[in-house]
């Protein structure tokens, strides 16, 4: 209901719905409870079926209902509109055109329902196609429609099965554990006992970590208090008895928008209360509910209003380079055939004006008998020449092209080598008609990670409290894994059909060292099916990898952890443990527990829902309000926290025997509450459809049970899903060290350790990652010491400048600083190995201090108007003052054959760009470990500080780069510090070798280079370098250069990526191609092909790029050539008919020449020639070359191939017209002998077309010229 | 949808020769060892094809008079002069005499030649109803537009055979006289005026209506003649199966030429003493000038000719033939001596790889 009562109280009909959002003049939606007596009707009473269910739909007739609807046509309105779209088509519009104008009889130049035929037959083969497509959607709309969900009924007071479409906006719907969603729907009810419910948004954006959704805040207790006044408010009753007839609530929220990051509203209730609503609470269309029993909820949005529909913008059309320039050429060819047609009319006019006068016999007046005006009659026989010549205009041409793409898709599609074995995913293509692009590219955007790399995190090693922890032995199981991995693939191709000579030498020393290590590589080829089959059964396995699951712990650093783990379980009923610990050993502690804490990792199980095993605070956290806290912390509390150590104590024997669940029993309340929940009788507990939880808290429930309960536990895997990969990484490291994350609820999270047992840490706050602050942090209290600690995570550039400034004066001090210009030396070493750094810090606030922040912090989170900048400067207000713990490293695999391919490209003539957002030193070292920075070269950096700067820096490498002069590191250092310039000199460089340039350019200086007054020389710049690297680049700027390069240099472009961050890059670009990786499927969504793997690009490009695009130039040039050849057998024929547009050949043949007699021939060669096999294009990628210069179609064969077909036409004309000269012949005896030897000379030019392409390879000697053959080929037709 | 279409499965595609594009193929390596081998025979090949043809075309006899009557060329040019300034043309006769030294070998086929007369002009070619001369009798009173303005007559009778290339028919004639010594009588040469259009033309596209009462004359009743005509077109020759609409001269007339200069065959001489061809002596060709083309700047000729395999008199062909084929061998040698050339200079380059 639109905030529109006038419009609310219409009987409006389905198809008001569009009149009425466009005029939209409220900008929020009403949505009201379909139970509820609708505003407009006066009696409730009309109880038959027939009736509620008008009733029910007239509550929200007018809003999108849920059908799905993507079809474009009815039954009805199919022809009209079809023909209509077609019409937009000026190629129809054209060839209709001429065809109506043969009713004229004065210009007709055939029967005017044969001329018809042709245009009719292709404007029903494009409606049938149409047609299909149509259909094709109508039965996957219908499948959608069709799917079944429980939506509660006023009719039954339950829930009962309906489909989707039957879905109306103010429903409630009820929806299970797996169950996808089918509207957009704000959650009001979640059988979780927190009014938690997660989702998956695979299907939205392919990110396949759980999201959390919340329960409308103030709205579980306000119903609460509705139904159960006076009963302290306890989620059990709330959840059992929601009762959707009791919904009286008015919601008000947004108009349906595509954002689905964003959804604002409040919930109006009936005394007057307001609650906010933010897209925590609304699940979305098309995600899958997980780890949730059951939630209920009332739906916002349907059908096509939902955001994820609103998303869907559908297939993308994209206009390839070949087909502008052949509509260029078309339109020439239309030029063409009105300068002929001009010529023979003035020359008809000329010839009549001749004849008229000498009452030729051969002169035939005007119908009544009047003679003709020489105008008149040029008139008329430009308009018919316009008819007879119109087989200049390849009518066939355009529907040729699009099977001609849709069959090279095909074979895109299916080609073996482009199909991923692990991922079981083959090459996308999104886009049908922009193949030929990929043969013309000149320059690829990259992303580096996920793209170049694997983008699956492996912990490598790290520093803590300045010293270095190595992980050989991880090292090396990664080098195993590694080799594993080229073990198979050099097993692949010998398995494959294709003789691999060469190898076998190779093979041999593979086979030895894998014998030695046969074992591991089992394990790893097992895991790898094991991988294989989660991943088909279930998307959410994504970053899991055996690989990053195993690590191997350093032992040094192993017996530190299992030293403070024993430390402090003997110390821990003490009044502080940590201060018993060396500063060292405590600094190992708070590493791991911030490695295993730090982040939002959720902990699940496979395929089942998850067990909760909580331990009750009495306040709800996170803190809500300054009473809250002030209960929280009084003195009081503090001394029940101690005695919740106490209590630790005492059960930590019962914890050993085997109660996995059962840590710490916090205070006394809590062990009231459990008791009082078991009181309540057990059927109360089951309908609420989760008694996990509970259950393991009856009685009955004997410790021998327990074990067997702690077995399955241990057998089961605990899975750690992350929003990044190297948050996973982190806690499957810490787990190694025995430092296990076992849980995590939105209050609490437990670590589990050996000795310690599992250590609860109440969870206050999590200030989340954001690409601003490049850091996140999580406030908690510790369990030993009941302190408030917050602990960071972060880039180290950001972390290391807000660490607590340190003194020299003290020892401590002192060595604090060591530790921290250690750590740095780590860091950096660290980058150059191409890792990824984080730094781990920690801040132990007092009380005082996290009041006082707090106070704000809760003010920042009640502001409605600037909520988000507000809770920014909240967090920046509460990392400061950090304690440096350590630092880790992070290796991002490079993906297989990424370096090869890379050089495979370049020498193909690519120029390849690496847009990153990662930090220069990173991006560098995966650069030079992907041979796209070499050492030989020199490197150009720009970092510049500002505008001034960038320019200054630019006209110098401008002057550098003109000169040629050798770099001089030292005097441009020390001229330009001030302006940070830097240009680095690798140490190999010498002047003797190869002057290739690199530029490195980090994102600020990039967005001074973007200017406009610089841009051209950036670009200029850029140009001259054969690789260039961006660093820290925003998703904009990727999309600003890609941009650039492509309107200034003229160039194709391709982009790669695999994140959203990539997306507009994607977009942007030519071609954007997409790599269906670890980070979800936005890349993919937007790009026009789809690669599981980087290395894929090589054969799409160098491959099928180049096939495409040589066939259909190939083709394109030869339907002018065909057409351009045959019209000028007519137009040579106007010299012997006095320019009256008569024709030689039989109407039939001009007709249906197109489409009948010279159609399938170059479609089969179009589809299946191969210029050159594909070995040898991918050992010769030069080759690519003569796709990105436009050998094959550029203006200049264009004309050529014209000039052919002109010279072509003349030989069969003439050599017929001279052969049956001062003979006997009569029109069609002499046309049809032209018209054979023109088909078969189309013929013997398509077949000669087919092998000259060996021939331009150069691979026979001499090459013979081309006109040698088809010579004497002509002749012998005659 | 983008969530129903995930369905994960086996997505390995086929491996056959087809999808995988690996269907066997042939490359032809146009090397020297084939290439110039190709061009020497194909340029051999040409040259003996020329020279069949040529000699062929050569010994084709010809002999053709133009007797339009410009001034000066013989005696029908007072039949021309008649011809400018009165309408309806004047029965005027014209003789061209000619002496054979030798047999012109037979068969021997009389043709007349009109040229710059375009029988191709559009307008013209179209001007013509085939329902009518397939004999329709509907069709027959009711000719088509495209006939116009030679559908109707003034007096609203339609016009039977209707349009413009009926109206234009050629109407001069030939009659043929030899005299075996010279003073000697001149007898006149039969000449075979059936047999001379297409078998299907006056078989099939041509036929007359349904006799009426046993009468063309009858069957063509309520029409009239094209108005050039001086009698009606069941007239056209006494000959009751070479009359009306399969008349073989209205036949081949209405078969349109190609190019404005053309032939028609107005006769084949195969009876008697002439079945081997004329022999020698001198003959005399009586012409009936009716055919005004001087006005448009046209000419008539007449034209004895025999053929042979190939047609026609034509040298064209085997001049094209010997001049194509003497390229490709001329090419060959080029390529040969590149060849040779650069061989050593390939090879080394080879060695250098």
């Amino acid at each position: 209901m639109e905030r529109d009562p006038a419009a609310a109280e219409e009987p409006g009909s389905p198809g008001r719905r569009r009149r009425r959002r466009r005029r939209g003049d409220g900008r929020t939606r009403v949505v009201r409870s379909n139970l509820l007596p609708p505003p407009g009707v006066e009696d409730p009473a009309a109880g038959a079926t027939k009736g509620a269910r008008r009733r029910r739909r007239g509550g929200a007739q007018h809003l999108a209902d849920n059908r799905l609807k993507t079809t474009k046509y009815t039954l009805l309105s199919f022809l009209p509109k079809n023909l209509f779209e077609q019409f937009h088509r000026l190629a129809n519009v054209y060839f209709v055109f001429i065809a109506l104008l043969n009713f004229v009889p004065a210009v007709n130049a055939f029967q005017p329902g044969l001329a018809l035929a042709p245009v009719l037959f292709i404007l029903a083969v494009t409606a049938f196609k149409d047609l299909w497509e149509d259909y094709s959607r109508h039965r996957s709309d219908h499948e959608i429609n069709h799917l079944g969900c429980l939506v509660f009924s006023r009719e039954e007071k339950q829930y009962v099965n309906r489909f989707w479409k039957e879905i109306r906006v103010g429903d409630f719907v009820r929806l299970r554990c797996n169950e996808i969603i089918p509207a957009d729907i704000l959650l009001l009810s979640s059988s979780d006992p927190d009014g938690l419910c997660h989702i998956e948004t695979a299907n939205l954006d392919g990110e396949t970590n759980l999201k959390r959704r919340q329960v409308v805040r103030g709205f579980s207790e306000l119903v609460s208090d509705l139904i159960l006044p006076g009963y302290p408010g306890h989620h059990v009753h709330k959840v059992s008895e929601f009762n959707p007839l009791m919904f009286t609530s008015v919601i008000e929220c947004e108009k349906p928008n595509n954002d689905l990051t964003r959804f604002r509203g409040c919930m109006i209730h009936d005394n007057g209360k307001k609650a906010g609503l933010y897209k925590e609470n609304l699940l979305l269309r098309g995600c899958t509910i997980r780890n949730t029993e059951a939630v209920v909820g009332i739906v916002i949005y349907a059908g096509h209003e939902t955001k994820a529909l609103l998303n869907n913008s559908g297939p993308r059309y994209k206009r390839s380079q070949l087909e502008r320039q052949m509509n260029c050429d078309v339109l020439w060819c239309v030029l063409l055939l009105i300068c002929m047609s001009l010529f023979s009319a003035v020359g008809h006019g000329l010839w009549v004006r001749r004849y008229q006068e000498k009452k030729s016999l051969f002169d035939v007046p005007e119908s009544d008998g009047s003679s003709l005006s020489p105008v008149t009659a040029a008139v008329y026989s430009f308009l018919t020449m316009i008819i007879v010549l119109q087989v200049l205009i390849p009518i066939s041409l355009y529907v040729s092209i699009e099977i001609v793409k849709v069959c090279q898709v095909y074979f895109i599609h299916q080609d073996t080598e482009l199909y991923d074995e692990e991922t079981d995913s083959q090459l996308q293509c999104r886009a049908l008609n922009i193949t030929e692009d990929l043969g013309q590219i000149q320059y690829i955007f990259s992303d580096k990670t996920g793209t170049l790399t694997e983008n699956k995190m492996v912990f490598r090693r790290c520093t803590v409290s300045g010293i270095e922890y190595s992980h050989d032995a991880n090292a090396q199981r990664l080098a195993r894994y590694q080799e594993a991995d080229s073990e198979e693939e050099e097993a692949v191709p010998r398995g494959g059909s294709l003789p691999q000579r060469g190898s076998v030498g190779s093979h041999q020393s593979v086979r030895v060292m894998h014998r030695s290590q046969s074992t591991k590589s089992h394990r790893r080829t097992g895991s790898r099916a094991e991988a294989k089959r989660a991943s088909m059964l279930s998307k959410h396995t994504a970053f899991s990898s055996p690989m990053e699951k195993d690590i191997t712990p350093d032992p040094k650093l192993f017996d530190k952890v299992s030293e403070c783990d024993r430390c402090l379980a003997i110390t821990r009923h003490q009044e502080h443990p940590l201060a018993h610990l060396s500063p060292e050993l405590s600094d190992v502690f708070d590493f791991f527990i911030a490695l295993t804490i730090c982040n939002t990792v959720v902990v699940t199980s496979p395929d089942q829902p998850r067990q909760k095993v909580r331990v009750r605070f009495e306040v709800k956290s996170p803190v809500k309000t300054i009473e809250d806290f002030l209960r929280r912390f009084s003195p009081s509390r503090l001394t029940s926290g101690c005695s919740s150590i106490g209590s630790l104590a005492t059960s930590k024997a019962a914890h050993k025997s085997g109660s996995n669940f059962l840590s710490t029993l916090p205070n006394d309340s809590t062990l009231f509450k459990l008791e009082e929940r078991l009181g309540q009788p057990a059927a109360a507990i089951a309908s609420n459809g989760y008694s996990s939880g509970a259950a393991s808290w009856a009685p009955e429930h004997t410790a021998q049970e327990q074990k067997l309960e702690l077995e399955q536990e241990q057998e089961r895997e605990l899975r750690y899903e992350a929003e990044s990969p190297d948050e996973a990484a982190l806690v499957y490291a810490a787990r190694a060290y025995n430092c296990a994350l076992v849980d995590r609820l939105h209050d609490q999270v437990s670590v589990e350790l050996p000795h310690l047992g599992r250590l609860t840490f109440e969870l206050l706050h999590t200030l989340g990652f954001d690409s601003i602050r490049k850091r996140m942090s999580v406030v908690i209290r510790h369990p030993l010491t009941d302190e408030i600690n917050v602990y960071t995570k972060g880039a180290d550039s950001v972390v290391m400048d807000l660490l607590l400034p340190c003194s020299s004066d003290d020892a401590r001090g002192r060595h604090q600083k060591k530790i921290r210009s250690k750590t740095q030396n780590y860091l950096n070493l660290y980058a150059v190995e191409g890792l990824r750094t984080l730094c781990i810090a920690k801040r132990v606030l007092s009380e005082e201090e996290y009041a006082c922040w707090l106070q704000n912090h809760l003010e920042a989170e009640s502001s409605l108007d600037n909520r988000e900048e507000l809770l920014f400067q909240s967090a920046i207000r509460l990392e400061t003052n950090l304690h440096l713990l350590g630092a880790t490293g992070i290796e991002d695999r490079l993906q297989d054959g990424v370096p090869e391919t890379i050089a495979k490209l370049r020498q193909a003539g690519l120029q390849i760009w690496v847009l990153t957002g990662d930090k220069q030193e990173t991006a560098i070292n995966i650069a030079y470990a992907c041979k796209l920075l070499d050492h030989d070269e020199e490197v150009i950096t720009l970092n510049a500080e500002s505008q001034e700067a960038c320019a200054a820096l630019l006209d110098q490498c401008l002057h550098y780069v003109q000169s040629r002069i050798p770099c001089s590191t030292p005097e441009k250092t020390a001229g330009n510090v001030s302006v940070g310039f830097s240009p680095v000199c690798p140490p190999s460089t010498s002047t003797t070798s190869g002057p290739s340039l690199s530029l490195v350019i980090d994102g600020r200086s990039l967005a001074y280079a973007l200017e406009k007054n610089l841009e051209d020389k950036f670009l200029f710049l850029a140009k001259q370098c054969r690789s260039v690297l961006c660093c820290r680049s925003t998703p904009l700027q990727k999309s600003m250069v890609v941009k650039l390069v492509r309107s200034k240099l003229k160039a194709m472009t391709l982009a790669i990526g695999d994140g959203a961050n990539d997306v507009s890059m994607i977009q942007v670009a030519d071609v954007g191609v997409g790599i269906s990786g670890q980070e979800g499927m936005q890349a993919v969504m937007a790009s026009d092909f789809a690669v599981p793997r980087f290395r894929y690009l090589e054969r799409l490009l160098i491959v099928h790029g180049h096939w495409c695009y040589s066939r259909l130039a190939n083709m394109v040039l030869y339907f002018f050539y065909k057409n351009t050849m045959f019209v000028g057998l007519l137009f040579w024929f106007q010299f012997y008919c006095g320019f009256s547009a008569s024709a030689m050949i039989d109407q039939w043949y001009l007709i249906f020449f197109n489409l009948l007699f010279s159609s399938l021939p170059q479609l089969v060669t179009g589809v299946l020639d191969k210029d050159v096999p594909a070995e040898v294009l991918l050992t010769e990628p030069q080759l690519y070359k003569s796709g990105q210069n436009m050998e094959e179609y550029r203006p200049r064969t264009f004309w050529l191939n014209m000039a052919d077909a002109a010279f072509q036409s003349l030989v069969c004309f003439f050599i017929p017209y001279l052969a049956y000269y001062d003979s006997d012949t009569d029109v069609f005896t002499w046309g049809t002998p032209i018209t054979a030897i023109a088909l078969f000379t189309f013929l013997l030019h398509l077949g000669i077309e087919t092998k000259t392409w060996v021939r331009a390879v150069g691979m026979i000697p001499g090459s013979a010229d081309a006109a040698g053959p088809t010579l004497p080929g002509r002749f012998h037709d005659i | 949808m983008t969530w129903s279409a995930t369905a994960r499965g086996a997505h390995q595609p086929d491996n056959t020769a087809f999808t995988q594009q690996r269907l066997p193929a042939w490359q032809p390596l146009l090397s020297a060892s084939i290439a110039l081998p190709l061009f020497f025979c194909a340029g051999l090949a040409f040259i003996g094809l020329g020279l069949g043809l040529f000699y062929s075309s050569y010994g084709i006899k010809e002999l053709e008079y133009d007797y339009t009557g410009n001034p000066g060329t013989g005696n029908c040019s007072a039949c021309a002069l008649a011809d400018q300034d009165r309408a309806p043309p004047l029965r005027c006769s014209c003789a061209w005499y000619f002496s054979l030294p030798e047999l012109f070998p037979g068969p021997v086929y009389l043709y007349y030649e009109l040229t710059n007369f375009y029988q191709n002009n559009r307008r013209y070619s179209v001007s013509r109803d085939d329902t009518q001369l397939s004999g329709l009798p509907s069709a027959l009173l009711h000719p088509a537009n495209e006939c116009a303005p030679y559908q109707r007559r003034a007096s609203g009778l339609p016009i039977a055979p209707c349009g413009a290339i009926a109206n234009s028919l050629f109407n001069d004639s030939f009659s043929l006289w030899h005299q075996r010594q010279p003073g000697g009588p001149y007898v006149e040469v039969p000449l075979d005026r059936t047999g001379i259009a297409w078998w299907t033309d006056c078989h099939v596209k041509f036929r007359n209506p349904p006799l009426v009462n046993g009468s063309l004359a009858l069957a063509f009743q309520g029409t009239a003649p094209p108005p050039n005509w001086p009698r009606p077109v069941y007239e056209l020759s006494p000959d009751p199966n070479n009359t009306g609409f399969i008349n073989q001269d209205f036949v081949v007339w209405m078969r349109t030429a190609a190019l404005p200069t053309f032939r028609k065959l107005y006769a084949r001489i195969r009876q008697g003493n002439y079945s081997t061809g004329l022999p020698r002596g001198t003959y005399l060709v009586n012409i009936t000038y009716n055919y005004p083309v001087r006005a448009f700047g046209g000419h008539k000729l007449i034209v004895f000719s025999n053929i042979s395999w190939m047609g026609g008199k034509n040298p064209f062909l085997g001049i094209a033939y010997l001049v194509v084929g003497s390229l490709c061998i001329l090419m060959g040698f080029v390529m040969l001596v590149v060849y040779i050339r650069y061989q050593d200079q390939n090879d080394e380059d080879e060695d250098a790889e």
